[in-house]
């Protein structure tokens, strides 16, 4: 593009360039790099609000990691123990997420099993995906509690009894929690992993067939080495936003992480933080260490996108 | 030979069969919740404690009305704040990130290929890791319960950019920007005469998607927007949550949910087979 225009026109039109990028450039600086910027710096700091008593801003070095990553008297380390839960959670729903998602994209595309009604199936699976998952979650909540309508369905079933609460039993909530990512997700990995397969090239499968290759072989020998780029890709962006889970397990437990806070989740800490003592030098050392984990994922995410283009 | 062929049709068509069922039980379990939910918002508080049906009750209407006129969820107030946010965003963040994108595809600068790389690095940082120097200023400038906190940034999106450069890259010859200059265009004219209708069907994918994203947005506006008239429905789903709601009546509670993700339905209703099409050729978006 560069050697298509003369070189004379392109330098006199170099100032719009400028002109119509200065707006996004502007913005980010201001909303989005200088915050940033600041959550570092406070993380350095101790400035938080106690009652009606402002303590700090005070600069305290790497006192605020060291309180982060010191054992409670239980002995277990807090942020520790969210990130684990929140990883616990991640995979819980993402495992299903995969495999049914993965199933699905080969069974849409398999020209020798023709499903019919593709685009209506797409249309359902895809649409949890938009639901608000603060009222998807609160939709659970109102069915699955003790005055909703699943209990007394499960009841009449046998499978449990009276004294069953879903939202005091840890394996109960994960899974809850799990359930809805689940369903929020499965559908929107089906059409990425979907577009992948479609991008592989069709006489290979073309040509598999013609050599007697069974279904299975074809998935394990073609289908997934051919579809690996874009499959880690999926997983990766999900474990990034796996990371960033709050709104579903924040409304789903009412922002206590219940039962025993084995729910919740690294951004519901942050949000604790940030949200009643104003505490930015804790929440900022938080947001640090997600940063940093984040940026290993992302990293890695560029590594396979650069593998795929070659 | 002939045995054989049978034999793999039969095959084909026992795993036919089971392929339908794993697909229609998942579309089922998609759908379920959302029935349920449409079923409940239809019936009074009397007949939700009576158990479990999927017989409409026929008071859809009288929940709607109550749960309108409720005194501490004003819904109403809600959704027209959680309109003008997600609308706002939507119609900013298309702009500009097609304006940007072009700005970065069509020009020669010395920086543009810094830019670029810029953009495209920030790309995955999860909007969480800006969010604590984001609440510390807002509430720095007296900032919190303004509507435009939220919209305003939403003029920067890499994504949103990084969506629209790769649509120009696929689509808008530079042979047509000359031509538009030969004719006496100016380049803003240029940009919003001929390049953005080019790009209608880029922006109207992009425009779902951040009007969506903005309307199902809690995180942030939950801790900006704390007065009574200035909460959007997200923050009001959560605020249901933190009452005693077993005194509530039930069927003004499916009602809100149902609010909550009515707009989005009817969207989607109309608009699905781009907004999938969208999801793929979006796809960095994750």
């Amino acid at each position: 593009m560069k050697n298509k225009k003369p070189k004379g026109k392109s330098v006199s039109y170099a100032k719009w360039g400028y002109i119509f990028i200065i707006p996004f450039f502007v913005v980010y600086v201001l909303f989005t790099l200088y915050p940033q910027f600041l959550t570092v710096y406070n993380s350095f700091f101790e400035n938080y609000r106690d009652g009606l008593t402002q303590v700090g801003p005070r600069f305290v070095g790497l006192d605020n990691y060291k309180a982060l990553l010191t054992p409670t008297s239980s002995g277990s380390i807090d942020i520790i123990k969210y990130f684990g839960n929140t990883i616990v959670m991640w995979i819980m729903g993402s495992v299903p997420q995969f495999v049914f998602a993965l199933l699905l994209a080969v069974f849409f595309t398999n020209t020798r099993l023709n499903i019919k009604g593709q685009r209506i199936m797409k249309t359902v699976i895809y649409m949890p995906n938009l639901i608000m998952a603060s009222a998807f979650s609160m939709l659970f909540y109102t069915l699955f509690s003790n005055v909703g309508p699943i209990k007394p369905l499960l009841m009449q079933m046998g499978i449990i009894d009276k004294t069953f609460d879903f939202f005091f039993i840890t394996i109960s909530v994960r899974s809850l929690v799990a359930l809805l990512n689940f369903l929020m997700w499965f559908g929107n990995t089906t059409i990425l992993l979907m577009a992948g397969i479609q991008s592989i090239d069709e006489s290979l499968f073309e040509s598999a067939r013609i050599d007697g290759a069974s279904s299975t072989r074809v998935f394990f020998n073609i289908t997934m080495p051919l579809l690996k780029p874009i499959f880690v890709y999926t997983l990766i962006t999900s474990m990034i936003g796996g990371l960033q889970m709050f709104d579903v397990p924040s409304v789903l437990t009412n922002a206590k992480g219940t039962p025993d806070r084995t729910v919740m989740t690294v951004i519901m800490y942050l949000n604790n933080y940030l949200g009643g003592s104003n505490n930015y030098g804790m929440a900022g050392a938080i947001s640090v260490l997600l940063f940093i984990v984040t940026g290993i994922l992302s990293v890695i995410v560029f590594k396979t996108i650069d593998r795929d283009k070659g | 030979m002939n045995k054989k062929n049978k034999m793999a049709s039969i095959q084909l068509a026992l795993t036919r069969v089971l392929v339908y069922a794993i697909i229609l039980f998942l579309c089922f379990l998609c759908l379920f919740f959302f029935v349920m939910l449409i079923v409940n918002a239809s019936r009074t508080n009397n007949q939700l404690q009576r158990g479990f049906t999927l017989i409409p009750g026929g008071h859809f209407f009288y929940n709607m009305k109550n749960a309108f006129a409720d005194a501490s969820i004003q819904i109403p107030s809600g959704m027209m704040n959680s309109f003008i946010v997600a609308a706002s965003s939507a119609l900013l963040t298309t702009y500009f990130s097609a304006l940007t994108a072009y700005g970065l595809y069509v020009y020669d600068f010395k920086l543009k290929k810094l830019a670029y790389t810029f953009i495209i690095a920030v790309m995955m940082i999860p909007t969480q890791v800006s969010a604590v120097g984001f609440v510390q200023l807002v509430y720095k400038y007296g900032m919190n319960n303004k509507l435009w906190v939220l919209i305003v940034p939403s003029i920067a999106a890499p994504a949103v950019f990084y969506y629209m450069h790769q649509y120009l890259k696929a689509t808008l010859p530079l042979d047509i920007v000359e031509a538009s200059r030969i004719d006496g265009a100016s380049e803003f004219g240029t940009f919003n005469r001929i390049v953005l209708p080019i790009m209608k069907p880029a922006m109207a994918v992009q425009m779902i998607f951040s009007f969506v994203a903005a309307w199902n947005n809690y995180f942030l506006p939950a801790l900006l927007l704390t007065k009574a008239g200035k909460k959007t429905v997200p923050i009001m789903i959560a605020q249901l949550r933190s009452a005693d709601y077993s005194k509530f009546d039930m069927g003004k509670v499916y009602m809100f949910i149902l609010l909550a993700i009515l707009p989005v339905i009817v969207v989607y209703m109309f608009l699905s087979k781009s907004i999938i099409k969208g999801v793929t050729s979006g796809s960095v978006k994750g």
